[in-house]
């Protein structure tokens, strides 16, 4: 685990801006205030399939988030290769809601533009979304395809032989097709962008001593919940 | 019974022995899938790593659909099932949310109420429609074919669906049922890694070399499959798994509505078997032939 970077009980102004962000995501997980109720057991950690790749183990981000040290969780690897397999969830003791937790800090990770240790994560996921804006529905070839060529060039070379045998099966979709819909299901998408902003938190005065459990007491997320 | 189909981006073409063969076992079981008009993406997971209220927007709009028809959406590709399912937890929970969601949909005239139910194929077939009834349609017992019943992630989590989050036991009744052997496959709900084939594929070879040398090492004859996502990762990646570590396996994936359309005696061509990277081996061909 990293060293605590601030001096004790005070909080700097990136690691404030930072859990605040990170906080009002963790507001929109069903449960999401679980979080506070973490008792370091593990099973997380010990049920993950990928943990052994991680830097930080998902028991340990749990612990650093109480530590104070989001910097540290923005940029660890963790939270790029998590595979989404919600057994870390399941297993919680305490119910808390790892996976989804995984999310709302790539996804602060992302607003807050950290360079990533993973950053073909993010090149696949902003390559997706260009596809479903542009089709309506994903064209899998397309992806990859700009995938690789962004990525790895000799690797697009070697997928020709499964392409070749995609295409011999006929399993392959020449070319991308847009759903009629297509320009409705783009207003909904500006509509949603338009709404997410006006969601953009408003920067709240932190006071020195919020920092490990009293950080995520003094939110009151539950609290929060209805207004 | 009738239900609103949302095949979901992989069944429509890659993976389609799956979207066919769910088809027709539908339809010899005398169940009326209905093909969601100009259904969209769903997101998968990846979109939902972005921006949420787009992801669910996004999501919502099939969903808006599906109730617009008045039936049970039937999702069968296991990322569609858990985002939407997802999405209707959410809606549910949050009520900003289902309100800021109904603001987007406005804006294609839609509205959607949050009930429309998510279910899985394997969930109807074993529920709705009944292994009785199944069992009556039976044309071909597997003959003691040796079965590894492969769940994976997001059919049995995170949300308490239709079977254990640990140890789900629908796949297994149903071959049981037509005369399969259930080999002991204690891997059943292990991730296959998803996606890090394309990012982290080191990661995900591993994953699924050990899936696969789990199966053999109890002598399955076939990998049965939920999941397009497992499925391909098993399937179009077997080679590479082969030269990276040594390892000889030839393990037929099949998907668990392609192994069901055999047993219902459907032809080979309508279910997809055409479309297999893995050859089925002489068992199943003879089931096939029979
Ligand atoms: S399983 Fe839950 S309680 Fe245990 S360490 Fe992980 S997050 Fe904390
Ligand atoms: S959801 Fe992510 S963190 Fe949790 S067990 Fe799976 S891979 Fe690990």
């Amino acid at each position: 685990m990293a060293a605590t970077s601030h001096i004790p009980f005070s909080m700097s102004h990136t690691e404030a801006e930072l859990r605040q962000i990170f906080l009002e995501q963790v507001k929109q997980i069903p449960s999401g205030e679980r979080i506070k109720r973490c008792i370091q057991c593990g099973s997380c950690t010990g049920s993950c399939p990928v943990s052994y790749a991680m830097d930080i183990s998902p028991r340990e981000l749990i612990a650093l988030f109480r530590a104070g040290e989001m910097e540290t969780i923005m940029k660890s690897r963790t939270i790029w290769i998590c595979a989404s397999c919600y057994v870390c969830t399941t297993r919680c003791p305490s119910g808390i809601k790892i996976t989804d937790i995984m999310y709302a800090l790539k996804r602060t990770a992302m607003e807050k533009k950290y360079e990533s240790k993973a950053p073909q994560v993010q090149i696949l996921a902003n390559l997706f979304i260009e596809n479903l804006m542009a089709y309506g529905r994903l064209h899998e070839g397309t992806l990859i395809r700009k995938y690789y060529m962004k990525m790895d060039l000799k690797k697009l070379f070697g997928m020709i032989p499964l392409a070749r045998k995609m295409y011999k099966t006929k399993r392959i979709a020449l070319f991308p097709k847009k759903i009629k819909a297509h320009e409705a299901l783009s207003r909904i998408i500006k509509k949603a962008n338009e709404i997410e902003v006006r969601h953009l938190p408003e920067p709240i005065e932190y006071s020195p001593e919020y920092v490990g459990y009293k950080a995520v007491g003094e939110l009151e997320l539950e609290s929060k919940k209805g207004n | 019974m009738k239900y609103a189909y949302y095949p979901g981006c992989s069944l429509e073409k890659t993976q389609r022995g799956y979207d066919e063969s769910v088809r027709e076992v539908f339809k010899a079981l005398n169940q009326e899938l209905i093909e969601i008009d100009d259904w969209n993406c769903c997101g998968a997971t990846v979109y939902m790593s972005v921006k949420e209220t787009v992801s669910l927007a996004v999501s919502s709009r099939n969903l808006a659909l599906a109730q617009n028809m008045g039936y049970d959406i039937v999702a069968p590709c296991s990322s569609c099932f858990t985002v939407l399912s997802k999405t209707n937890r959410i809606l549910n929970q949050i009520p900003e949310m289902h309100h800021d969601v109904n603001e987007a949909l406005s804006e294609a005239g839609l509205n959607y109420s949050g009930n429309t139910k998510v279910r899985h194929p394997l969930d109807i077939l074993m529920n709705d429609v009944g292994i009785e009834t199944i069992q009556k349609k039976m044309k071909k017992n597997l003959g003691g074919l040796k079965i590894a019943p492969y769940y994976g992630c997001q059919i049995v989590r995170p949300d308490k669906t239709f079977d254990d989050h640990e140890n789900p036991v629908l796949l297994d009744k149903m071959f049981k049922k037509c005369g399969a052997e259930v080999v002991y496959f204690p891997m059943k709900v292990r991730c296959c890694g998803g996606m890090l084939m394309t990012t982290f594929e080191e990661t995900a070879l591993k994953l699924n070399k050990e899936l696969l040398a789990c199966a053999e090492a109890h002598g399955a004859d076939v990998i049965v499959t939920t999941c397009p996502l497992c499925h391909f990762n098993l399937e179009a990646y077997q080679n590479k798994i082969n030269n990276i570590y040594n390892t000889n396996f030839n393990v037929p994936i099949l998907y668990f509505t392609q192994l069901l359309g055999i047993v219902l005696g459907l032809p080979e061509k309508n279910i997809g078997l055409d479309s297999v990277f893995v050859p089925v081996g002489k068992k199943i061909s003879s089931l096939i032939m029979a």
